[in-house]
């Protein structure tokens, strides 16, 4: 394998960009981070004197395992962006770890990182800002390997054309310019580049939100079968649950620069315990035959997303909480794994025991706030505490089999609804 | 899912202007139309900006040329045809300034000296010093506002503040005194070439941070787009970002002020000449016939048309054409 070479800074032979062949077996960690932080100095005054800082990313620890796709949602704002440039290092971080196959690459400089960049790869937002206009699609394409020196079996542009068919676009297109292109296809372009060097990690930030309705779910089937071909490890960041919910196997729901809630995807549908997930969850139109009062369940959150220079104190979503309580405003909950594979940082989570029951009265804010939750759920949430938890504990295996049936329904149903 | 995968046709451009763009070209479908050929025809379709460039054209083969022309045209610039003036007014003889078949726009009052030849002369100075002014304003201000947007913190900070001083510096007052005080010999220049060289460098000098404004502005917004980081995300250096995919993007804009930038010059070549810190004669150039005009304006006012005509064409013609590389580079930017 090429770990050893790549590690000190060698440069290794073509074979690196045409080889399938993974480092790490499936389910192994790929990419773990651990309290990682990013806070942007804000600068006043002729001295550039540090008067504050934003603190985009503060605090949040996941793995993200060969083979798997880490969906990662969160309200505009909230820090996705900064953790997606974090782990790729276009970022350094101001605390905290990241390491990319057992490797510290926390504050890896810009030689330092260049080897490992053929393995971590990123796919951008903006399909029009993410190509260079005065560059060929050829050039676009061929740059990873001419940055990285590779040259590939039968030539770049042998290859080049090669990766604009497995991405859909035609290889003829060689010498054309990006603003011959429509969005989809340009962000067709971005993923061909993005696998140039067949990396092992991708990160995706927002890759469709800036696509058509219709366009959106070709891009996203694309990126699901370059997975399954390549063997690919998946982060995918968005802004709801509607693009990642087909394709992740686990989510990460942040806010404000944390993580909140981090679990399987059919954990997380089932049964959200976060409050904040929940209201997310209610934002997007699901098609399941079981949940009839949809409309009624809607959850509208109160106000914006706080200032992330000044973060609230406590849990950072206590502003906006319908539930939260006093000792939500003092002390901030740890994100602990209540239920196997479901990570949730709450003191009064949802579908779950109280982690506080003895704190009852409500804030303020959360009065106000509960005027923009439906009753229903409302109700259905009062309950929850203890009975869930009993339930939870009863039949997990036998619903999550038929959640998982009514998902795949829902799925197809979804899938053909936008081809229309 | 069953979405049609690996299908290019199945995308709907998003805009009519796109589709024509794909489809227009399908015939020849292999190669793509730069951004660059895409402003030279949109250049090639407006008539007054390509009369605009023509003129100039026009101006610089005669400028370059203008011995092989006066040589042709039977006089020298320098000649003294005193037999020509009046000696008791001091000026030409004849009509409209002593034009004649020997001297096309007449000649100079008190020497004779051939206005025609003159112009042509007078056409090297201008032009050279407000091209090559030009060119020293868009090397410095390319550079450091180059420097400036792209690597931030107190390099920009410094820059930027270099920049507001010159911009608010009274700068003719300044050339007036420099050019003034100039030596009459230097680093082997002597008489106007030290005059043209230092005007040369001190126009250029006050005019980069124009060019500088803009460039770091640009370099700003432009180093923030994706595909820098794209960049940076397969592991390209600072320069490969700042050589290839930075400054590609800022040749237009570079383009656009440059054009803007050497009528401004050219005018203030004639200013400085024109009161009398420029070159002088025998040298002659458009600024310096005017300043020369002046005495004469209401005894022999063809002296000073003729210059005064040059001047206004000239700066007419790369405004036109200015303008018109503008819109064709950047169709958003005007109207
Ligand atoms: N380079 C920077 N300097 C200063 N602040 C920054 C910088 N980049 C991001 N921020 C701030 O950090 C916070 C998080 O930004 P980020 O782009 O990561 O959010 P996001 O979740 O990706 O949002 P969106 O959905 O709008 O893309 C925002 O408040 C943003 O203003
Ligand atoms: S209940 Fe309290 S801890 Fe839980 S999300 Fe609301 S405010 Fe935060
Ligand atoms: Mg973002």
């Amino acid at each position: 394998m090429t770990t050893p070479a790549k590690g000190d800074g060698t440069e290794t032979s073509a074979a690196g960009a045409a080889t399938l062949t993974k480092d790490a077996a499936a389910g192994e960690t790929l990419l773990k981070v651990t309290g990682l932080q990013k806070h942007f100095p804000i600068k006043k005054g002729l001295l550039q004197r540090q008067v504050g800082a934003v603190r985009a990313v503060d605090g949040i620890d996941f793995e993200v395992k060969a083979g798997e796709t880490l969906g990662v949602v969160g309200e505009s704002g909230c820090g996705k962006s900064t953790m997606g440039r974090l782990i790729t290092r276009l970022l350094e971080p101001t605390a905290g770890k990241v390491e990319f196959e057992g490797k510290d690459i926390t504050h890896l400089g810009v030689s330092g990182m260049r080897p490992l960049r053929r393995d971590v790869q990123m796919i951008f937002q903006d399909p029009y800002s993410s190509l260079n206009p005065r560059h060929t699609i050829g050039t676009i394409v061929g740059a990873p390997f001419r940055l990285q020196g590779v040259e590939p079996a039968g030539g770049i542009k042998k290859e080049v054309q090669r990766l604009l068919e497995v991405v859909g676009l035609n290889p003829e297109h060689y010498n054309r310019y990006p603003h011959e292109f429509s969005g989809g296809q340009r962000q067709r372009i971005g993923i061909a580049r993005a696998l140039a060097l067949n990396p092992k990690l991708v990160v995706a930030d927002e890759p469709v939100s800036a696509l058509d309705v219709s366009i959106q779910a070709q891009v996203v089937n694309l990126l699901d079968d370059l997975q399954q071909e390549l063997g690919l490890t998946y982060v995918i960041i968005a802004h709801d649950l509607s693009v990642v919910r087909h394709v992740s196997d686990r989510i990460a729901v942040m806010y404000l620069g944390k993580i909140v809630e981090l679990a399987d995807r059919e954990s997380l549908y089932r049964a959200p315990m976060h409050p904040y997930t929940k209201a997310l969850m209610s934002a997007v139109p699901i098609p399941d035959p079981r949940r009839k009062h949809a409309k009624s369940e809607r959850i509208l959150l109160k106000g914006d997303v706080p200032s992330p220079i000044s973060p609230p104190s406590g849990c950072r979503f206590h502003t906006r909480c319908w539930k939260a309580t006093e000792i939500c405003r003092t002390t901030e909950p740890p994100l602990i794994e209540l239920r196997p594979a479901q990570q949730v940082a709450c003191h009064h989570p949802e579908n779950f025991e109280d982690q506080a029951p003895q704190d009852t009265v409500l804030l303020t804010a959360a009065k106000e706030a509960s005027a923009f939750v439906a009753d229903e759920v409302l109700a259905a949430s009062a309950q929850t505490s203890v009975a869930v938890a009993a339930e939870a504990n009863g039949s997990t295996e036998v619903e999550a089999d038929a959640d998982a049936d009514a998902d795949a329904d829902a799925d197809g149903q979804e899938s053909t609804d936008r081809q229309k | 899912m069953t979405a049609p995968l690996h299908e290019p046709t199945a995308e709907v451009a998003p805009s009519a202007a796109e589709e024509a763009a794909v489809a227009g070209t399908d015939a020849k479908a292999v190669q793509g139309r730069s951004l660059g050929r895409i402003a030279w025809e949109r250049l090639k379709r407006d008539k007054l900006a390509l009369t605009g460039g023509a003129v100039v054209l026009f101006l610089v083969v005669v400028a370059l040329l203008a011995p092989v022309i006066t040589s042709l045209y039977g006089q020298d610039p320098d000649a003294f045809h005193e037999e020509l003036i009046d000696p008791l007014f001091g000026t030409p003889t004849g009509s409209l300034g002593g034009v004649s078949g020997d001297h096309w726009l007449g000649v100079e009052p008190v020497n004779g000296r051939d206005i025609f030849a003159r112009i042509l002369y007078g056409a090297r100075i201008s032009l050279l010093v407000g091209f090559l002014s030009a060119l020293v304003a868009v090397v410095l201000g390319t550079i450091l506002g180059v420097l400036a947007g792209f690597f931030g913190g107190w390099v920009d900070s410094v820059i930027s503040r270099v920049m507001d001083g010159l911009l608010a510096f009274p700068q003719l007052l300044f050339i007036i005194a420099l050019v003034s005080v100039m030596p009459n010999q230097m680093l082997g220049l002597t008489g106007s070439s030290v005059r043209v060289f230092v005007m040369i460098l001190v126009i250029g000098f006050f005019g980069w941070p124009y060019i500088g404004r803009v460039v770091r502005g640009q370099t700003l917004s432009l180093r923030e787009r994706e595909y820098v980081e794209a960049a940076r995300s397969l592991g390209a250096g600072r320069l490969y970002i700042l050589f290839k995919e930075l400054l590609p993007n800022l040749v237009a804009p570079i383009i656009v002020y440059t054009t803007m930038m050497i009528p401004t010059n050219i005018l203030t070549e004639a200013a400085l000449s024109f009161l009398g810190v420029g070159v002088k004669p025998p040298t002659s150039s458009w600024g310096q016939m005017l300043s020369s005009a002046i005495d004469y304006y209401d005894s022999d006012p063809m002296y000073m048309v003729v210059p005064g005509v040059a001047i206004f064409i000239t700066v007419l013609a790369f405004n036109l054409f200015g303008d018109g590389v503008r819109d064709a580079l950047d169709p958003k930017a005007s109207r």
